[in-house]
């Protein structure tokens, strides 16, 4: 030790100190949300419906925007992952012309960029256009743009670069011969890509799901956006199940919002219930993408791309 | 056709084959021959080669590779002119330096070289007389099968495998049951089937490689095709798997053609029929493997065989 020049020992310091110090950080965040939360997280307040009060006792619970969360998950997985599914494939199994996988590939890292506030406004915009109506609730004939459809819709594009990369990094972690091999039996492209590509490329496609589900559940801008301000699902039109798409809500994170000291402040308390409910999601989520990851996406070093654009 | 073939079999059996002789039915039944060790190997093969009908001719072939070929400049031709035939029943073995089109006109006889951008071919190849580029890829590289330098097991089961390259051939997705006995057969065939017949559904990549690649032939020779292609199929075994493996392709000759491309001379010497030296994309010499290796007519194939260069 008493070799070492005082500049590396000075490197030395600093990084065992940023590291435990992030260690504390994130400890902090987790003693102290837990703290406030649990002593307020009942069972009865995921299995009741929110009551508009003044009195924080009587405002029921958040079943309503724990449904909602778990709805605009399922719409914009389910829009994102066959996209981007389908654009990895392109790219990394066909890819020409190359202009346009270049094009697409910096669209997506756009998107991925793209801050969602930016997005959900965006998104307004276009599902107030009169032929999209069909997809939002509507006032006097209108289309407000929002729902939970159109929702959903843009919580897509949160989902979709994630996804993308890693099944796209997964595809080009397949060896070339594994290709080759499928080709020289005398299968098609398609029934290489059905048999052999995608089940190798099924962790990835996990673990880009995984990520894609909790950034979703994180975001606030744009449910608070387009989701309406309707505390409970409040049905749109006549059409059962379509109703509900059509119609309001909200979401963990907009509960949280509202109910919190920062948007109107009437329970408090619920607002942490909600909160560690919310975290305690997000850590589910992280421990699932480490368990897919371990499988063929830690070897070729993909999951560092992958976290490095979330 | 064969009418004791059941309607499956029939369905592998395409019409076009009609013309050619049926030896392919009449070892169907052969029982599976044990793998001798290797001091009897020698003493069981046969003084002369067991030629049977020509399957490939190859008139005139040219391969050049574009400005994105690996091999060369642009336009550099990496095999010029090759002329030569392939019988069933006979083992025809491409030596040559690296990198003198060896590989280059193995993969130009499953058209496998067309994936490769850029790539150019001339003259012509016929299979059973007919000119493989008006054959359907993927129907040319089931009866011209291919085996690779790395084994190359998709990550599945073994059973699926050998399934996987006879599915989707017939029109009619064909059931387990039905793969079952075909399955067997390709794995006695390729002298594989007593090392794993306790566990058909162990994944693959759990085999030895030795073991991958008696699969990975196994794979290849299941849709029973007339010719077979191993790009040096041992340089990443051990001594004992070659010596298996070349005991096996002994065994095969009787039922394909076999070309293999070998950078051993001893190997080429052991297993060959036929032998053809290639230098810088050029045919040199072909013949027997004596007048080959004992009297060849180049200086350049003689100062190769004895070890001058290379």
């Amino acid at each position: 030790m008493h070799t070492w020049r005082w500049s590396d020992r000075f490197v030395w310091a600093a990084a065992w100190g940023a590291g435990i110090s992030l260690c504390v950080i994130a400890a902090a965040i987790l003693l102290y949300m837990g703290y406030r939360g649990i002593q307020y997280l009942r069972p009865e307040l995921i299995f009741s419906r929110p009551q508009a009060s003044i009195d924080q006792a009587g405002s029921g619970g958040f079943l309503d925007p724990l449904l909602g969360t778990m709805l605009l998950t399922v719409i914009g997985i389910a829009i994102a992952a066959p996209l981007a599914i389908c654009c990895a494939l392109w790219i990394v199994e066909y890819g020409r012309p190359r202009w346009l996988t270049r094009v697409v590939e910096s669209s997506i890292e756009i998107v991925a960029g793209t801050p969602d506030i930016l997005i959900a406004v965006f998104g307004l915009a276009v599902f107030q256009l009169h032929f999209l109506a069909f997809a939002s609730s509507t006032t006097n004939g209108l289309a407000t743009g929002t729902s939970f459809l159109t929702a959903g819709a843009m919580m897509s594009l949160i989902a979709l670069p994630p996804l993308f990369i890693a099944t796209r990094d997964g595809l080009l972690g397949v060896p070339a011969h594994m290709r080759e091999a499928a080709f020289a039996l005398g299968k098609t492209r398609i029934a290489t890509i059905r048999r052999v590509l995608l089940p190798s490329v099924r962790s990835n496609v996990a673990t880009g799901v995984t990520l894609g589900v909790s950034r979703i559940i994180a975001d606030t801008a744009i449910v608070i956006v387009m989701l309406g301000d309707a505390l409970r699902i409040t049905p749109e039109g006549g059409v059962p199940g379509l109703n509900v798409l059509r119609g309001a809500g909200s979401s963990l994170t907009s509960y949280i919002y509202d109910n919190s000291p920062a948007g109107e402040g009437l329970a408090p308390q619920k607002a942490y219930a909600a909160a560690v409910l919310l975290l305690l999601f997000v850590l589910v989520l992280n421990l699932a993408v480490e368990r897919f990851s371990r499988g063929s996406l830690a070897r070729t070093g993909a999951i560092t791309a992958v976290e490095g654009i979330v | 056709m064969n009418p004791t073939m059941t309607e499956f079999e029939q369905a592998f059996d395409p019409p076009n084959r009609e013309q050619v002789p049926p030896v392919r039915t009449i070892v169907l039944d052969r029982p599976p021959e044990p793998v001798r060790p290797p001091e009897q190997r020698e003493a069981l093969r046969p003084a002369a080669s067991v030629a049977g009908p020509e399957r490939l001719r190859l008139e005139d072939v040219t391969v050049s590779y574009g400005a994105t070929g690996s091999l060369g400049r642009r336009g550099a031709n990496a095999v010029r002119s090759v002329s030569l035939s392939i019988h069933q029943g006979e083992v025809l073995a491409l030596i040559g330096p690296s990198g003198c089109g060896k590989t280059t006109l193995l993969r130009t006889l499953n058209r496998l070289t067309e994936l490769t951008p850029g790539a150019r071919r001339g003259g012509r190849i016929l299979l059973d007389g007919e000119d493989i580029h008006d054959l359907e890829d993927t129907a040319l590289r089931a009866r011209v099968a291919m085996v690779f330098q790395q084994p190359n097991p998709f990550p599945m089961s073994i059973f699926d495998n050998v399934a996987f390259a006879l599915r989707e051939q017939s029109r009619r997705r064909p059931r387990r049951p039905e793969l079952e006995p075909l399955v067997i057969d390709a794995l006695r065939r390729a002298g594989l089937y007593d090392e794993v017949a306790d566990d058909l559904h162990r994944p693959a990549l759990r085999l030895s490689g030795g073991q991958q690649q008696r699969l990975c032939i196994a794979r290849a020779i299941a849709p029973r095709p007339e010719v077979l292609l191993m790009d040096e199929p041992c340089s990443a075994l051990d001594p004992i798997s070659t010596g298996v493996i070349e005991e096996l392709i002994h065994q095969l000759r009787r039922d394909l053609a076999v070309v293999i491309v070998t950078h051993n001379l001893a190997q080429a010497r052991r297993v060959g029929d036929k032998v053809a030296f290639m230098y810088l994309g050029d045919l040199v010499e072909y013949g027997t493997t004596d007048q080959v290796f004992e009297e060849p007519r180049a200086p350049r194939t003689r100062d190769y065989v004895r070890g001058a260069f290379g």
